[in-house]
């Protein structure tokens, strides 16, 4: 159903539009029988003359039950939803599969910028590979990454890849995410983080390994300069005097 | 009506501006919370014409730059929540409904109660004059999580963020002092004879709402004390460089802030019931059970706060316990919403204007509610989560709260209020003028919710997959109806003022309904009851079998 809407492209975005969907038929269900009967009851006890009015207290058994029966049926489907939605939540943000690679993501007003390991795929060495604003991935690979925020609080969402934390400063929040389909998607920043806030966009760059890994020797630092290679993408983010404007 | 007052007549000033009568109180609290969310509803039409017609400048505002749009839905959250819905639903109904329906002549604390208005007054004054300030209005959304809200130099709004944060402390004075009035008239001023099974069900859930409302305040005062301490002292507590934490203000806020939320519905609710069952002429279809499931709510809603926050930084086991609470929480609200609708069952229904909306609360109000489940379960919150599917799901129950059921109350007891009957005509053009445009704000937004629209942002251009024309369309789909809904509202601006000298005269009764305010003239005069009356019975006897008239009102009696 959230498809319609919007790509999925991550591994576990297919289980979150599925749970949406589930939910969807349960309360939609609910929605529509109630208001049916809301309606309809509405039209059919609409004042008429010479038609008096029913004392009842509500406390009868036989119309009680009207109450009792749709109250237990509703503690079922809350379990019907909570149990997927447990399970769905713990394989996202407890469980980890096996990790490929680990990235930075670090959140500032209002940039989002990133730290990839170069050839050599160790992060914290020479050969890592900064860039603001772009984050190159590759396709059907298992990323941990590692979020922190230089100053406020920031969220780093994707919504292709269903994925949303939130960056906290002086804390290194983990997740994963595995994306599933090569093309270029949104990265947002879904917590008000000040006047920059609806600026602070990226893309992550969904590609093959063919194709990361001639970026990754392109834009790798080469060892011993300490340097970022010129062809580095440059900052994309927003400064204070550009959003005051 | 004057020769039952003994006193001389105070003047003007005294009687409308110094008053401890909690009918005038109810009156100030009721004006200064419409005019309140009159500059709310401005907010609104001046950040949604941004959504809908990007960077063109707004009429009667100009161009909306990002730094205004922040501070504009900033102060529109806030303005809704603290300075329309809980002066408007709780103190101002709160007020005028509870010794007319207890049956005393006044509060208990009538000093206490001008000091809550006072109070109230203040903090609305100073929330408004944040605009004027070097800086402007705070703009760090109405959660105001630190450190951005801590911190002149990230939030670029040092003395708005402050005002906020006072402003909104001197608000939770106003309603403290508040709470502890109307929870003691209503446990110790009650007529002879009026049993706790006796209290009409809105006054019950001003209590509640009280209730819950107190004792959910305190650690958020705490928590703005620190907040404030770090703005302009430069303490630590909400800075990690410093020891502090900012996920601490974000369980104090939430603590407090979701059981908010059922402070102002419970009023709502109330409300709501005394409607149906005057209109359709039938008892509260089982008011122990909606009274259990009321209270049962409140308990429920002190423990389902964190879910506010499951991909805030928070441990992720946590949010396993706050979704099952948070599911749980839709069983005794969808059994309240079955209880209404069986209370229509074998009724005699009449379609007046208060009635409409009261029936519009519960149809609308169910959407509200089931779309909450979607935001419940955590797993799918990860998406949703910031999404506008957030904002059009809390608008299905906050609007439905601060405007459709304050809009129930307002055309049930005008007559109460000021003596006159509201015209039904106007009163059902807006209705449906209000109504119908509503929808077609939020279901587009559910729509951009579902496709990923992120909150706050002043603009999608940066975000490809947001810029796409389709979701442009259903922005402005919404904004167009908000500009419809917001038209439709200056009829019922004119059937208020016309109706109050040019309305016809009501009777003590006109909706011949048996709770205690109908038996007194209306408006009542200054002390309420000419003689105070004694409690024979529950508040919904109607259609008592073998009565010639179909409703027993508490009073009289067998």
């Amino acid at each position: 159903m959230l498809e319609r809407y919007l790509t999925a492209a991550s591994s576990y975005a297919h289980s979150i539009d599925q749970l949406f969907l589930l939910i969807a038929v349960i309360v939609g269900f609910w929605l529509v029988l109630a208001e049916a009967v809301f309606i309809w009851f509405v039209f059919k006890y609409r004042e008429k003359d010479g038609r008096a009015t029913r004392h009842i207290t509500g406390e009868e058994p036989e119309l009680h039950r009207w109450i009792t029966i749709p109250h237990v049926l509703v503690i079922l489907c809350d379990i019907v939803i909570i149990i997927p939605a447990i399970m769905l939540w713990y394989n996202i943000k407890q469980a980890t599969p096996p990790i490929d690679r680990t990235v930075r993501v670090i959140g500032q007003q209002w940039a989002w910028s990133f730290q990839e390991p170069g050839p050599d795929g160790v992060l914290d060495t020479a050969d890592d590979i900064r860039t603001v604003g772009e984050l190159h991935v590759t396709v059907n690979t298992t990323y941990r990454f590692e979020l922190m925020s230089r100053d406020v609080l920031h969220s780093f969402a994707v919504p292709a890849f269903r994925l949303k934390q939130d960056a906290l400063p002086g804390r290194t929040i983990t997740g994963w995410f595995r994306p599933n389909r090569l093309g270029t998607y949104d990265i947002q920043c879904t917590q008000m983080c000040g006047i920059g806030h609806g600026l602070m966009a990226g893309r992550v760059i969904v590609e093959t390994q063919q194709a990361h890994a001639a970026w990754l020797m392109l834009n790798s630092t080469p060892p011993g300069t300490g340097q970022p290679a010129p062809s580095a993408p440059t900052a994309q983010g927003a400064t204070v005097a550009e959003v005051r404007r | 009506m004057s020769t039952q007052v003994q006193h001389a007549e105070p003047g003007v000033f005294k009687k409308y501006f110094w008053s401890t009568d909690h009918k005038i109180i109810a009156m100030q609290y009721l004006f200064t919370g419409m005019a309140m969310g009159l500059i709310g509803g401005y907010l609104a039409y001046v950040f949604r014409m941004q959504l809908g017609f990007p960077n063109q400048s707004v009429p009667g505002f100009g161009i909306v730059t990002p730094g205004k749009y922040n501070a504009v839905v900033t102060m529109h959250g806030s303005i809704m929540i603290f300075w329309v819905a809980m002066p408007v639903l709780i103190a101002a109904f709160g007020n005028f409904l509870i010794p007319l329906m207890i049956g005393c002549d006044d509060m208990a604390f009538p000093r206490i109660n001008r000091l809550s208005y006072q109070v109230f007054l203040l903090s609305a004054l100073l929330l408004l004059s944040s605009f004027l300030v070097k800086g402007g209005a705070f703009g760090g959304a109405w959660t105001s999580y630190p450190p951005l809200s801590a911190n002149g130099a990230y939030n670029l709004t040092p003395i708005g963020a402050t005002l906020w944060l006072l402003a909104v402390a001197l608000e939770f004075v106003a309603f403290l002092l508040g709470g502890i009035n109307f929870t003691v008239t209503v446990m110790n001023s009650r007529a002879p004879g009026m049993k706790m099974f006796d209290i009409p069900f809105v006054i019950w859930m001003i209590v509640l709402a009280s209730v819950v409302f107190m004792a959910s305040v305190g650690p958020l005062i705490a928590g703005a004390v620190m907040l404030l301490f770090d703005q302009t002292m430069s303490t630590g507590f909400y800075d990690p460089n410093r020891g502090g934490d900012p996920l601490l203000w974000q369980h104090l806020f939430w603590f407090f802030g979701h059981p908010e939320v059922y402070v102002v519905l419970l009023p709502a609710m109330g409300i709501v019931a005394e409607i149906i069952a005057v209109f359709a002429r039938k008892k509260l279809f089982g008011y122990k059970t909606i009274l259990y499931t009321a209270w049962s709510v409140g308990v429920l809603s002190f423990v389902v706060w964190a879910h506010h926050q499951f991909v805030a930084g928070i441990d992720p086991r946590m949010a396993n316990i706050f979704s099952i609470t948070t599911l749980l929480i839709s069983i005794p609200i969808a059994e309240m919403v079955f209880l209404y609708i069986a209370t229509l069952y074998g009724g005699s229904i009449r379609l007046t204007t208060a009635m409409l909306f009261a029936l519009a609360f519960v149809a609308e109000f169910m959407i509200g509610g089931v779309t909450g489940i979607f935001l419940g379960a955590s797993g799918v919150d990860i998406y949703l989560h910031d999404t506008y599917f957030v904002i059009a799901h809390f608008h299905y129950t906050f609007v439905p709260i601060a405007i459709i059921s304050v809009f129930a109350g307002i055309y049930f007891w005008f007559p109460k209020m000021f003596g006159r009957m509201m015209n039904e005509t106007l009163g059902k053009i807006h209705f449906w003028g209000t109504v119908i445009p509503f929808n077609f704000i939020f279901i587009p937004l559910f729509m951009t919710g579902a496709a990923g629209d992120q909150r706050r942002v002043y603009s999608y251009a940066q975000f490809a997959e947001q810029a796409r024309p389709a979701l442009q369309h259903l922005r402005t789909t919404a904004t167009v109806s908000l500009l419809v809904m917001l038209a439709f509202q200056f009829v019922f601006i004119f059937n208020f003022i016309w109706s109050l000298r040019n309305g016809k005269r009501a009777g003590a009764n006109p909706w011949r309904s048996t709770t205690l305010e109908w038996t007194v003239p209306s408006p009542p005069p200054h002390g309420n009851f000419a003689e105070l009356p004694t409690v024979y019975r529950g508040p919904y006897e109607y259609g008592w079998p073998g009565r010639a008239d179909d409703y027993w009102p508490q009073d009289v009696p067998d």
